[in-house]
């Protein structure tokens, strides 16, 4: 099981990180979001995996709980970075409008025939 | 007055003369007149105090961890250094009412003016180095402001860059100076500094000390080889070049070398650089002054010399010759500023301060030529003018002086110093006013109206005064001063008076006196000699080496960053990598403690299905609404993982999550190109791809390695679980965490959120504000639209769900503190059912339904989570400290109420508003006119034609 989730967290920071490398808007957002799924997941699995185990604390019998501490902070999380994805998205559309073009980089530096 | 009050009121003050603007020139004059005459009389109701030899202090702890304490304390220094800024300043500001023309801005000239009084008055009150050190940077910054006043002179701007720069970095110089010192003390506090002379002069970072210190006062001084900023700061308006370059700003530095002389002088170091230095620009500040033709060139380079000479007493270090620093910082400051009102006068009478085109003045500004008679000779040395004093006193010490073995160079070379003194002194008399009255001055010279003349006069005044009458009028000051000098031990025998008898200064007097009439009548002679030698232009030089600077910087950060952002993102993962390598390799990793959990083929399912739809979008990519309906397989799968591995409340917030991300990526697609072109080379595709497998397997085996060993640590969490049900009054131990014992993060997430959709709100405002908007009318969508927008169907199910979803929203919310939900949640829930009436019935549909607005959610959101926490203030409990009770109400059974619910609403509404805005703001680019129908179900038809033949029609047609 840890081992599935761990390379899942590989898979999708790779991915990530390959799309933010992209050179296009839409891509990076895309990886962003990727990358926002593996690092959530990460900082949740730093309070170790359980299964039923909720954090929901059972009056009637003594039961497993796991950690409740990494999962309030990923939820905000989650919640944090719609805004942030939400801002970023609004970013590259008022880009893209204003300026015709979705290219991250600067206009001089395509000129000048840097980085290909 | 309390110390705090005198140095924060010319700051206060700088607010009002801004304002008052608008009410006439008159009424900003007076607001700064009255400031700083307030200042001053709140000085002067301390000055009895300082007189009778007590020290006035006061005493606040800023920041004490750092030694950064706001102690103020006035000693007979500082009461001489802030009588003379306040004093100063106030006649100051009444001759700039005048001098300054209409077209000035006169409310901003008080302001700076103000700022720049209160920082000068901070660094002489200042009882801690690191408090003098803001101070002295404060002058730095408001003296730019005020050279620079007027913005539409290239001289000014550049002479404001410059001295900006020369004393910004003797600044920068000075901190690491007074770091030290603070270091070897143990204090940054001065009064515990002064009573440790032994111990900074034994230790070895004496020197580096020192010399740190005294690049900040002598690049503030204008001392030899920094003289060259303060003649091109001589653009500024001449009332500035009268305050900061004649009593304030260019004696920071000296009142520094005064301030630290108990500690720093009477070594052999302190002698040779300060002394040395003092000599040398005295010599060469009095040599160039003859030579300068514009008036306040030639005062600056006066002022230069005049600053060398007491430098030089100070480095002297002994204490007849501190004694003759302070007398003539006071004389100096007197004549100078005097001096410098005067060339004001005649540039704003003559229009010109060019002395070749001047001459013969005398006999149209009779008053102006008295004044600048009175101080000329004052500052050429003459009794019974104050000036003959001090420099009196300063020849008499040269003599006694020794420099490495020779008895002879100090008084020699002060000798020319002070004949040149003569000359220059001399020549702005005869040149300027005596003479014959010439007929091509280019305006009409007459004396101006008393406003302008009555500041000189007074300080005038002054120097005659304190010629005469120099003990009953300075002795007092001058004695207390100097005693703050040379540290409180008892003052040396001295005597202010003008005839000491027949002594070698009275001779070298005389000689210097004749010697300047002689250059002056040679001057022809000399100056073309001056001419012809061959020197060194500062300017030249100083633009140079900035050049020089400029392009070397441009030039690193041109290739660094050229723009290229993916190319940052790639050092900056690769180096990330590469820090983590480093620390997995030299750093040891424990064995694996925990049994890991097996693997079901439930998982195994999942597992395959989000590594597929990630490397699909690895391939599809560039079709980009595919790629959208992959990502959202993957946040799927996330939020099931997290369902699977006990966390319900973060796989219901991410699934929630999901689905408003996804409206929005889709709704942003509408108005983007819908493919992403090919344009990396293959070349970097692999490097991109090596970057990101190192990275993936960093990340998933640094996660791997974590999950299988157990805390290092004890962890807080067991205390979240045993104190969630007791102390917060819920058994959802993360929604207690949220709401009660993480409550404040909470509440700045919340209002972080509602920053991010404020933000979208402004960019929409903005955006829509410019040529966008006629581009987002004329556009043509990417795909055919149907005729029927809003499906019967889909608009009916909608508003079906839509209580029932309100409902499900209202469940979730309420649950949350004792079964997965929460505020979080269900303000996702709840914008959710909103978004469904907007994609089914269309925005403007949906908007004319609206009561309230999403600003207002996010405002009260905000509110009522912070009243909730200052609540807990009136049961004298820390800022949002929850309580919970139970109540039974005899038909229902025993429920429970919390406070926390309260702060959960909070956080609802500011959830709720922020998704709300971020995606309202996102349709508003899709408005169009005709938009509004009747009723959401209308259909239309021409929506249905395909657009080309339509565009080739009216081709035709036209």
């Amino acid at each position: 099981m840890e081992a599935l989730f761990a390379s899942a967290v590989g898979v999708l920071t790779a991915a990530g990180i390959f799309l933010i490398l992209r050179r296009r808007t839409f891509p990076v957002i895309l990886g962003l979001s990727l990358l926002t799924y593996a690092v959530n997941a990460f900082l949740f699995a730093t309070g170790r995996l359980a299964l039923n185990a909720p954090p929901v604390l059972n009056n009637y019998k003594e039961v497993a709980y796991t950690d409740p501490l990494p999962q309030a902070l990923v939820l905000t999380a989650i919640v944090i970075s719609f805004g942030m994805t939400a801002v970023i998205v609004m970013i590259a559309l008022s880009a893209y409008l204003s300026s015709k073009t979705d290219h991250i980089d600067l206009p001089l530096a395509e000129e000048a025939g840097e980085d290909e | 007055m309390s110390l705090f009050l005198i140095a924060a009121l010319p700051f206060l003050g700088a607010v009002f003369p801004a304002l008052l603007i608008r009410a006439g020139r008159n009424a900003a004059a007076s607001a700064a007149g009255l400031t700083s005459f307030l200042a001053l009389v709140g000085l002067l109701i301390n000055a009895p105090a300082v007189m009778r030899g007590e020290l006035v202090t006061a005493r606040f702890d800023w920041i004490p961890l750092l030694g950064l304490n706001t102690n103020f304390m006035l000693d007979g220094l500082g009461l001489l250094f802030a009588s003379l800024i306040l004093g100063i300043g106030l006649l100051i500001i009444l001759y700039a009412r005048f001098y300054l023309s209409r077209e000035d801005p006169m409310g901003q000239f008080y302001t700076y003016l103000l700022l720049f009084q209160g920082a000068m008055v901070g660094i002489v009150l200042s009882d801690n180095i690191l408090l003098l050190l803001i101070f002295w940077e404060l002058t730095s910054l408001s003296s730019f402001l005020l050279i620079g006043y007027w913005k539409h002179l290239p001289a000014g701007r550049q002479g404001a860059r410059m001295a900006l720069a020369v004393t910004g970095s003797g600044g920068l110089a000075m901190i690491g100076g007074m770091l030290i010192l603070g270091n070897i003390v143990g204090s940054y506090d001065l009064s515990v500094i002064l009573q440790n002379k032994e111990l900074i002069q034994a230790s070895p970072f004496y020197l580096p000390a020192l010399i740190l210190i005294l690049l900040g006062c002598f690049t503030k001084s204008a001392q030899f080889p920094f003289h060259f900023w303060l003649p091109h700061a001589m653009a500024a308006p001449t009332p500035v070049s009268a305050y900061l370059h004649s009593a304030t700003m260019v004696k920071a530095g000296l009142f520094l070398m005064a301030r630290m002389w108990p500690v720093l002088a009477g070594t052999p170091e302190w002698f040779y650089i300060v002394a040395t230095t003092g000599l040398v620009t005295m010599v060469i500040g009095a040599a160039i002054a003859l030579f300068k033709d514009d008036l306040k060139a030639l005062l600056a380079f006066s002022t230069v010399s005049h600053l060398g000479l007491i430098t030089m007493l100070l480095g002297f270090g002994t204490k007849i010759a501190a004694v003759a620093a302070v007398f003539h910082i006071i004389n100096h400051a007197t004549f100078k500023a005097a001096l410098f009102m005067t060339a004001g006068i005649v540039d704003h009478e003559a229009h010109t301060r060019d002395i070749k085109r001047l001459g013969g003045l005398r006999h149209l500004m009779p008053v102006t030529f008295t004044i600048a008679l009175i101080a000329a000779l004052s500052m050429a040395g003459l009794p019974p003018l104050n000036g003959f004093l001090s420099k009196e006193m300063m020849l008499e010490e040269t003599v006694h002086t020794v420099w490495n073995g020779s008895h002879l160079l100090v008084p020699g070379l002060a000798l020319i110093g002070a004949l040149f003194s003569a000359a220059y002194s001399f020549r702005y008399i005869a040149h300027v006013f005596l003479g014959p009255k010439r007929d091509d001055y280019p305006a009409h010279p007459h004396d101006p109206g008393v406003g302008m003349w009555l500041a000189p006069a007074f300080l005038v005044v002054l120097v005659v005064a304190i010629g005469f009458f120099s003990k009953a009028i300075a002795g007092p000051l001058v004695a207390i001063a100097s005693t703050a000098v040379i540290g409180g031990d008892k003052l040396p025998y001295y005597s202010l008076k003008l005839w000491h008898g027949f002594t070698p200064a009275l001779y070298m007097s005389i000689a210097a006196t004749i010697g300047g009439l002689i250059l002056l009548a040679l001057h022809r002679h000399a100056e073309r000699l001056w001419n012809a030698a061959p020197r060194p232009e500062a300017k030249v030089i100083f633009d140079a080496v900035i050049g020089a600077a400029t392009w070397a910087s441009r030039t690193l950060s041109d290739t660094l960053h050229n723009g290229v952002i993916s190319r940052y993102a790639a050092i900056m993962v690769a180096f990330t990598v590469g820090l983590g390598y480093y620390a997995y390799s030299t750093g040891t990793i424990g064995v694996p403690t925990r049994v890991p959990l097996p693997a079901t083929i439930i998982p195994i399912i999942g597992w395959i299905c989000l590594v597929g739809a990630t490397v699909a979008i690895m391939y599809f990519h560039r079709n980009r609404l595919l790629s959208l309906v992959l990502i959202g397989v993957v946040g799927l799968i996330v939020s099931m993982a997290f369902n699977y591995l006990s966390a319900p409340d973060l796989a219901l917030t991410q699934i929630s999550v999901e689905v408003v991300t996804m409206i929005l990526l889709l709704l942003s697609l509408n108005f983007m190109p819908t493919v992403t072109p090919v344009d990396s080379t293959n070349a970097r595709k692999v490097r991109d791809a090596v970057i990101s497998v190192f990275a993936g397997l960093g990340a998933g085996g640094l996660i791997y390695a974590l999950m299988l060993r157990d805390f290092a640590l004890p962890t807080i969490s067991d205390f979240h679980l045993a104190n969630s049900y007791k102390g917060g009054g819920g058994t959802n131990v993360v929604n207690v965490i949220l709401v009660d014992f993480r409550g404040f993060d909470t509440f700045g997430e919340i209002i972080v959120l509602g920053i991010a959709a404020l933000v979208i709100f402004a960019l929409t405002e903005s955006v829509l504000g410019t040529k966008v908007r006629a581009y987002l009318l004329n556009r043509k969508p990417h795909w055919p639209q149907s005729g029927d927008a809003h499906p019967l169907m889909m608009v009916v199910a909608t508003r079906v769900m839509m209580p029932i979803a309100l409902m499900v929203g209202a469940y979730i919310f309420f649950r949350g503190h004792n079964q997965p939900g929460g505020g979080f949640i269900a303000g996702l829930v709840v914008a959710i059912a909103y978004l469904m009436q907007y994609m089914a019935s269309g925005y403007t549909w949906a908007i004319e339904r609206q009561r309230f607005y999403y600003h207002g959610s996010i405002g009260w959101g905000v509110l009522i989570a912070a009243a909730t926490g200052v609540g807990a203030w009136f049961n004298e409990r820390p800022f949002l400290t929850s309580d919970f009770g139970y109540i039974h109400w005899p038909p229902l059974e025993e429920f429970e109420w919390a406070t926390a619910i309260l702060f959960d609403t909070g956080v609802f509404l500011a959830v709720l508003g922020a998704v709300m805005l971020a995606l309202d703001s996102l349709s508003r680019f899709a408005w169009q006119p005709g938009m509004v129908q009747e009723h959401a179900m209308d259909i239309n038809p021409q929506r249905d034609d395909p657009p080309e033949p339509e565009d080739e029609q009216e081709r035709e047609e036209a």
